[in-house]
C-alpha cells in the first residue's frame, strides 16, 4: 500500500498539470523566468493555408554552401514575417530545400508573391528628426514617398513568368571593400538595431535612393577589431548619394525594408566614391543582420518553388469537425468495450485511458505539435496502442488468478509477465516512427512528420501510463476487495 | 486446444489467396501515383452556384491554355478535381478566373497542390529506402531482444517476412481498390503502409514474446507444441487489441471525412492483415524453419497440410 500511495502524488501532480494545460482558455504560465501560454496549434489541412517547397535552383551535381541555404532561409523568413500569418513556419527540409507553411493565410497567391518577391530597401531622408527621434522609429513602420514605376518594387522579381525567386544579378558578399577602409567616408549609428514598441504612422519621408542602386553588401572589421556594414553603388546611386550626403551631413539617413525602418545612422561625411560604411557599436552577429536585412533582396542562392499546396478554409474547417466528432465516437467505443469485456479492471483502464489521453492531449500543447489531419488519426491510433498495454497486463493477470494465485499477487505477477512485450512491441512501432519523421522532414512532408510525432508521443505516453498509471490504480482500486466473493467482477 | 501450426500450410494458402491476386492486379493495372510521387497539379474547386460544367468543357479549357494532358472528375458537393501537369500559382488563378468568366460560376479553390517531377521522383525513391530501413532497424531490434534463445536471429527474419507479407496484401488490395475506385499512391498511403510495417512488428513481437518465454518453463515439449501453445495463449489478446484498433479505424472510415477516408482503409486492411500474419504466418514459419521443412516440399505430394 505505501508504494501505491507514493506513487499516486507524481500521478496527481502530473494530472493536474495536464488538465492545467488542456483548458480551452488555459491561464499558461508566468513564473519568474517562465512566460508560456498553451493553444493547439493545427496545421494547414485543418484550419486552411498554404504551404510551399523552395528548392535550389542550381544543378543537383553542384554542391551547396549550408551557410548560404541559412542565408536564404532568413530572408525568406524575414519576407513570411512581414505577411503577419501567427505560426507561420520556415525550415531546411534536407541540404537544398525549405519548406515554408503559413497556417490559415486566406490569400494564398499574394502570399507566395510576397515570398517571391525581392524586399524593397530605401534610403529614406530623415533630416527632420533629431538622432534621438530617428531610434525610435527603429523597427517600426514608416511612410515613403516613393512609387514604383510597376506595381511591383523590383522590376526582376515581376518580370519572370515562371515561379523562380530570382536573385539580384549581382555578386553577393564581396570582401573587395575590404582595404581602404580608413579613404571610405563613413555614416554612423549610436544603437544599431535596438528594438522599440512600433510607433503609429507619422510623417511621409523622401526616398533618396532604393536598394536597386546597391551592387554588394558586406561585413568589414576595422582595424580596431570592430564590425562595420560596408555598401558599394553603382554609377546613378553613387551620383545620387554623392549628391545627398554632400549636402546633408550630420543629418539622419534612414535604412527601411519594406517601408520598416532597420537602421538610422547619420551621416558623418560625403559619400561621393560610390562606396561607403555603416559604423555603430556592431557585433559580427548584429552586422551580419544587418548585412542580410539590407542584402534581402538578393538571395545567395537562386530558389524556386517545386511544390505548392493550398487548402480552403472550409475543407479545413470541415475536417477538423469531422475528425474531432471521429476521434470522440472511437474513444467512447474502446471505454465501452473495455468495461464491457473486461469488467471492473476494465473500468479501472478506462479511467487510465482518460489520464492518457489527457497527458498526450497536453504535451501536444507543450512541445508543442502541429495537429494535421494524420496526426488526429495517428493520436487515436496510438490510443489503440495504450489499449493494448492495458488488455496484455489484464490477459496476464487472468491468467495468474485462473492459477490460482491471490489478487495482490497476480496483479505484479502479470504487469511483470506482461512488461517484456509491451517493451519489445513499442519499441519497434517507435523504430518506425523514427524513420517516418526523417523520412517526412526531407521532404517538408509535414503530414507524414505530424503522422509520425503524434504515433511516437502516444506510444511513449502509453508505456507510461501502462507502468505507473494503470498498476496504480489497480492496487489502489483492487487490493481491498475479496476476489472469491466478486469474481464476477474480472470476468475470469 | 486449438492447433494452428498443424495446419500452418493451410494458412499460408489463405495468405496467398489474398496476395497472389494483388500482384497479378499490380502487374497488370500497376499503382496510379498521385502527383506527390509522379509531379504534377491537383485542383479541387467548388462551384458556389451549384451548377458545376461537365468536365469535358473544363478539359477543353485546360487544353487551350497549354495543359493538354488535364484529367476532370465530379465531387459529391458541387465540386471538380482537376489533374494536370505542374502549373505556377499564378498560372492557376488565370485558369480558375477563366473558368469563372466562361461557366458563369463563382468559385471557390479547397485545395491546390503542385508538385515538381524531381521531387516526386525522390520521395518515391527515399520511400523505398525509409521501408527497407526500418525492415533493418527492427531486425537488428529483435535479433537484440531475442538474444537470449537460441536462433535468435530467425525470429528477426519471421517477423520481417510477416512484415513483408503485410506489405503485400496493402500494396496488392490498394492496387485492386484504385484500379475500381480510382484511388492514388499518394504520400498518405505510404504513411498508412509505414505504419502498417510498425502495428505487424508489434504483433508479432508479442506472440514470439510468449515464445520466448515458453520455451523456457516448457523445456522438454517439442518446438511446435511451445509454439502453438504460445500462439493460442495470445490469441484473446491479439483479437482483442486487433477489435479496439480496428473499431477506433472503422469510426474514423466513417465519420472522419473523405480526405482520410482512403488512409484510413488501407489501415484497416493493413492491421486486420497485420494480426493475421502474426498469428498465422509469423510463428508457424519459425516451425518451419526448426523442422527445415522446405527439404520435402518438392518430393511429396502437392498437400503436405494434410498429413
Amino acid at each position: 500500500m505505501s508504494r501505491t500511495s507514493r506513487l499516486l502524488i507524481p500521478i496527481a501532480v502530473i494530472l493536474f498539470l495536464a488538465i492545467y494545460i488542456d483548458l480551452p482558455k488555459s491561464p499558461g504560465i508566468h513564473f519568474i523566468g517562465i512566460n508560456r501560454d498553451f493553444s493547439t496549434h493545427l496545421g494547414l489541412d485543418l484550419v486552411g493555408g498554404v504551404q510551399a517547397l523552395l528548392e535550389a535552383d542550381v544543378p543537383t551535381t553542384q554542391t551547396i554552401n549550408p551557410a548560404d541555404m541559412t542565408a536564404a532561409q532568413k530572408i525568406v523568413e524575414n519576407r513570411v514575417n512581414t505577411l503577419g500569418v501567427s505560426e507561420a513556419v520556415v525550415q531546411p527540409a534536407g541540404s537544398r530545400r525549405i519548406v515554408v507553411e503559413l497556417p490559415g493565410e486566406t490569400d494564398p497567391a499574394q502570399a507566395l508573391q510576397t515570398i517571391r518577391q525581392t524586399g524593397l530597401l530605401e534610403f529614406i531622408d530623415m533630416s527632420s528628426l533629431s538622432r534621438q527621434e530617428a531610434q525610435a522609429l527603429v523597427r517600426s513602420k514608416v511612410r515613403t514617398d516613393w512609387v514604383s514605376t510597376s506595381n511591383q518594387p523590383v522590376a526582376e522579381a515581376t518580370s519572370t513568368p515562371s515561379s523562380s525567386i530570382i536573385p539580384t544579378p549581382t555578386t553577393p558578399v564581396t570582401s573587395t571593400l575590404a582595404p581602404g577602409i580608413t579613404a571610405t567616408p563613413t555614416i554612423t549609428t549610436t544603437v544599431p538595431l535596438t528594438p522599440t514598441q512600433p510607433a503609429p504612422a507619422g510623417p511621409t519621408f523622401h526616398t533618396v535612393m532604393t536598394g536597386a542602386d546597391i551592387t554588394s553588401v558586406g561585413v568589414e572589421t576595422t582595424q580596431a577589431g570592430g564590425y562595420v556594414v560596408g555598401f558599394a553603388l553603382n554609377a546613378a546611386g553613387a551620383k545620387i548619394f554623392g549628391d545627398y550626403t554632400t549636402t546633408h551631413i550630420g543629418q539622419i539617413l534612414g535604412i527601411t525594408l519594406d517601408k520598416e525602418v532597420i537602421s538610422a545612422p547619420s551621416i558623418n561625411s560625403a559619400i561621393t566614391g560610390g562606396k561607403g560604411v555603416i559604423e555603430g557599436n556592431f557585433t559580427s552577429q548584429s552586422a551580419n543582420d544587418l548585412a542580410d536585412l539590407i542584402r534581402s533582396g538578393s538571395l545567395p542562392i537562386p530558389l524556386k518553388v517545386v511544390t505548392s499546396e493550398t487548402v480552403g478554409p472550409t475543407l479545413g474547417q470541415d475536417s477538423l469537425r469531422k475528425s474531432l466528432i471521429a476521434g470522440l465516437i472511437g474513444m467512447s467505443v474502446v471505454i465501452l468495450f473495455m468495461a464491457l469485456y473486461y469488467r471492473l479492471p476494465g473500468f479501472v483502464a478506462d479511467l487510465a485511458l482518460l489520464c492518457y489521453a489527457l497527458i498526450t492531449y497536453a504535451l501536444f500543447r507543450l512541445i508543442p505539435v502541429t495537429l494535421t489531419l494524420p496526426g488526429i488519426a495517428g493520436f487515436v491510433l496510438s490510443v489503440g496502442v495504450a489499449v493494448d498495454a492495458n488488455v496484455l497486463i489484464f490477459e496476464r493477470i487472468k491468467e495468474e488468478l485462473r492459477s490460482g494465485k491471490p489478487l495482490r499477487s497476480a496483479i505484479d505477477l502479470g504487469w511483470n509477465r506482461a512488461w517484456p512485450s509491451i517493451r519489445d512491441s513499442n519499441f519497434s512501432t517507435l523504430i518506425t516512427c523514427g524513420i517516418l519523421y526523417w523520412f517526412g522532414s526531407t521532404f517538408g512532408a509535414s503530414i507524414v512528420k505530424g503522422f509520425s510525432l503524434t504515433l511516437a508521443i502516444g506510444v511513449m505516453v502509453s508505456m507510461f501510463t501502462a507502468i505507473v498509471v494503470t498498476r496504480t490504480f489497480l492496487h489502489l482500486v483492487l487490493d481491498n476487495i475479496n476476489f472469491t466473493q466478486h469474481s464476477r467482477w474480472f470476468a475470469v | 486446444m486449438i492447433d494452428i501450426v498443424k495446419r500452418r500450410y493451410l494458412y499460408f494458402g489463405i495468405s496467398l489467396l489474398v496476395i497472389v491476386p494483388g500482384m497479378l492486379a499490380l502487374l497488370i493495372w500497376g499503382l496510379p501515383l498521385a502527383i506527390d510521387f509522379k509531379g504534377g497539379s491537383l485542383l479541387d474547386i467548388r462551384f458556389d452556384t451549384g451548377v458545376v460544367p461537365p468536365p469535358a468543357e473544363v478539359t477543353t479549357l485546360y487544353a487551350e491554355n497549354g495543359f493538354s494532358d488535364s484529367i476532370v472528375q465530379t465531387t459529391g458537393q458541387n465540386g471538380l478535381v482537376i489533374r494536370s501537369l505542374e502549373m505556377s500559382d499564378n498560372q492557376r488563378d488565370q485558369l480558375v478566373s477563366l473558368m469563372e468568366s466562361r461557366f458563369n460560376a463563382t468559385i471557390t479553390v479547397n485545395r491546390f497542390e503542385s508538385v515538381g517531377p524531381s521531387v516526386g521522383q525522390e520521395v518515391a525513391k527515399r520511400a523505398a529506402g525509409a521501408v527497407g530501413l526500418a525492415a533493418l532497424g527492427i531486425l537488428l531490434y529483435i535479433t537484440l531482444a531475442f538474444r537470449g534463445i537460441s536462433h535468435a536471429f530467425r525470429y528477426g527474419i519471421a517477423a520481417i517476412i510477416a512484415m513483408l507479407h503485410d506489405v503485400a496484401v496493402v500494396i496488392g488490395v490498394e492496387a485492386i481498390l484504385a484500379h475500381f475506385l480510382k484511388w492514388e499512391v499518394d504520400s498518405l498511403f505510404l504513411t498508412a503502409l509505414l505504419t502498417v510495417i510498425g502495428f505487424s512488428v508489434h504483433d508479432t513481437i508479442v506472440v514470439f514474446d510468449r515464445i520466448r518465454e515458453n520455451l523456457n518453463i516448457y523445456r522438454r515439449l517439442p518446438y511446435e507444441t511451445v509454439v502453438n501453445h504460445s500462439i493460442v495463449q495470445t490469441l484473446v489478446r491479439s483479437i482483442n487489441t486487433q477489435l479496439t484498433v480496428m473499431l477506433t479505424l472503422l469510426t474514423l472510415a466513417m465519420f472522419g471525412g473523405l480526405t482520410i477516408r482512403h488512409f484510413v482503409v488501407i489501415l484497416l486492411v493493413g492491421v486486420f492483415s497485420g494480426t493475421y500474419s502474426s498469428i498465422f504466418n509469423a510463428s508457424p514459419i519459425l516451425v518451419v524453419w526448426e523442422k527445415r521443412e522446405w527439404r520435402s516440399w518438392f518430393r511429396r505430394e502437392p498437400k503436405p497440410a494434410s498429413s
